[in-house]
């Protein structure tokens, strides 16, 4: 498309996200969430509608959705309603889903992703609001009933609706990566777009620049990760702005997003938009939030990553980019804060997680749970090189990978088992060099006639002396006036 | 409150349900006389008052989060009229 025709246009973009919870057990119901059993295992009568069964809240949800509302600004409700959604599908057995309609447990909030400008915006959060996720149907080819799978059927879910302040598909990105990273500091939610622990629905219209009125919009569904989202937002404007541009009208309609095309196909007009007859659920009694509750939630939330941006950044005086690495994941970033806790060289304990152990673990494709070093052992390392007992090259090199080998030891010991320790000992030093330069009167002649390059000819004969022990910067300095003064 | 037939086919349609036009007249004499009865209510002034949702006055009543899968596979799939021996089979559906 010619950019000064796609420049015409302004394109709004709404997301609605849902979560899968990370609880034991389901939303309404005691069955296990755990992933990956055998078809039809996890199961209640709950879970199944049996008649005469009831629901039960799970409190934990409670928490969770609680948790994400003020992890995002959020208010939260006190007085909490559930609600019937009805509607008529093999792979939910009550023939309902119990979600919450008038009464979303957060609503109101916003987060902050940067945009294409490197400026922060802000993007509204309308709503978010707990329910349950539905049983798996597979219609296999050539098969001709349609198998059913009711493992994940009541898994709870919170679907986090944003108001349409997106503008573009970077920002579309941005606020998914941002949400993401909450879920996983939270600890709700592992995240996982592709396995379809986060999924994303995409509301898109378009309107010409300066337009107030949004024009007809379009859902988006089945976009499996973050960069189909972003190639479903681009083709959908695309297409909207084609068919304006030919005159055409936009059908309000669900459209189904196609990872090997990158284009999206009807799926449903919304004329016949589903009728849901949502009705408060009498099978729960009201919810109540109170101030008291959320405290304690709010006592056993962790540091979220804007925290922990603002503590580096501005007590721990690390650059910007620094900052945004080491936040990018809640381990790396809590691993990074311990080691702070042992050691004040913020900057070199950064250095060290963004190099050596950031490379050990992508070499391995480790987690850092799995780093068998503790933050205070890359403590011990950053202050023995501060301390000038050794250099960063053989700290790095050397004495990393042999405590990786023998992570039972402290630093200190490794270096000694590997006679790295510098001498700091300035005499014994000082009486190699004196030597060294008394051995060659030739050459500190020359030396001494202006040829400075010979100064590294003298500190090889010194490091070699000292195999390599000394320190080269105290070396150097102590090499140099002893040739000046010979 | 008068109901039309369009009224009667769009439920059958979401309550998966099939009348005949015979049946579809009854079920709209009935419906509208279920109405009809129900409007009494509105002789009432409840421009003032919470709707009332539930009966009990109970509240927050959670559990906490135990997982405990309370039917076995064997169980679950008895009653089910078609199925294998993972799944439960239904005719096929495709949006």
């Amino acid at each position: 498309m010619e950019s000064a025709i796609r420049d015409k246009y302004q394109a709004v973009i709404g997301l609605e996200v849902h979560a899968q919870l990370l609880t034991e057990s389901k939303a309404y119901s005691s069955d296990s969430t755990e992933y990956g059993t055998l078809p039809n295992t996890n199961l209640s009568v709950i879970t199944l509608g049996h008649p005469g069964t009831l629901p039960r809240i799970n409190k934990k949800v409670v928490e969770m959705a609680v948790k994400m509302g003020l992890a995002t600004n959020c208010q939260i409700t006190e007085n909490n309603v559930y609600a019937r959604k009805n509607y008529f599908y093999p792979d939910l057995p009550k023939g309902y889903q119990i979600t919450q309609d008038k009464t979303p447990i957060c609503t109101k909030g916003y987060i902050e992703v940067k945009n294409n400008e490197g400026e922060e915006k802000r993007i509204g959060i309308t709503r978010i609001h707990m329910e349950e996720d539905a049983g798996k149907s597979m219609h296999l080819a050539g098969e001709t009933e349609t198998l059913v799978d009711f493992n994940r059927a009541g898994v709870p879910l919170i679907e986090i609706v944003s108001e349409p302040d997106i503008r573009d598909s970077d920002e579309a990105y941005a606020y998914l990566t941002q949400i993401k990273k909450l879920v996983q500091y939270l600890d709700i939610c592992d995240g996982n777009m592709e396995e379809g622990s986060l999924r994303c629905d995409a509301n898109i219209s378009v309107m010409l620049k300066g337009a107030t009125k949004f024009g007809t919009k379009v859902e988006v569904k089945n976009m499996n990760s973050f960069r189909n989202v972003q190639r479903a937002i681009e083709h959908e404007i695309e297409r909207q702005i084609e068919i304006l541009e030919n005159g055409g009208e936009i059908d309000s309609q669900t459209r189904n997003f196609d990872a090997n095309t990158g284009s999206t196909t009807a799926m449903r007009s919304k004329e016949t938009l589903n009728d849901y007859r949502y009705f408060p659920e009498p099978d729960l009694p009201p919810l109540v939030v109170s101030e008291a509750w959320i405290a304690r939630i709010k006592e056993d939330m962790p540091h979220l990553p804007q925290y922990l941006h603002q503590k580096f950044t501005e007590e721990f005086e690390l650059p910007e980019y620094d900052a945004q690495v080491l936040t990018d994941s809640k381990e790396i970033a809590l691993f990074f804060e311990e080691i702070c806790e042992h050691t004040n060289k913020y900057k070199a304990a950064s250095n060290w997680m963004m190099g050596p152990i950031k490379s050990y673990l992508n070499e391995l494709t480790l987690h850092i749970d799995d780093f068998p070093l503790t933050p205070n052992q890359i403590a011990g390392l950053i202050e023995m090189v501060e301390k000038g007992k050794v250099n960063y090259n053989a700290a790095s090199k050397q004495i990393f990978p042999h405590l990786l080998e023998y992570p039972g030891k402290s630093p200190l010991e490794a270096a000694d088992d590997l006679h790295l320790l510098q001498s700091t000992d300035e005499n014994a030093l000082q009486e190699i060099i004196t030597a060294v330069v008394a051995s060659n009167p030739a050459k500190v002649a020359e030396y001494k006639a202006g040829k400075q390059s010979l100064l590294g000819m003298f500190m090889g004969d010194v490091m070699k002396k000292t195999q390599g022990k000394a320190d080269p910067k105290i070396a150097n300095e102590l090499l140099r006036k002893t040739l000046e003064n010979a | 409150m008068k109901t039309d037939i369009n009224t009667i086919r769009n439920l059958a349609h979401l309550a998966r349900l099939e009348f005949n036009e015979t049946k579809e007249q009854e079920m709209l004499s009935d419906l509208n006389k279920i109405l009809n009865w129900m409007e009494q209510l509105n002789e009432l002034n409840t421009d003032n008052v919470e709707p009332l949702i539930h009966m009990s006055e109970e509240v927050n009543v959670m559990r906490e989060d135990f997982a405990k899968n309370t039917v076995t596979h064997e169980e679950a799939l008895r009653n089910a009229p078609k199925k294998d021996s993972d799944y439960f089979r239904v005719p096929k559906v495709m949006e």
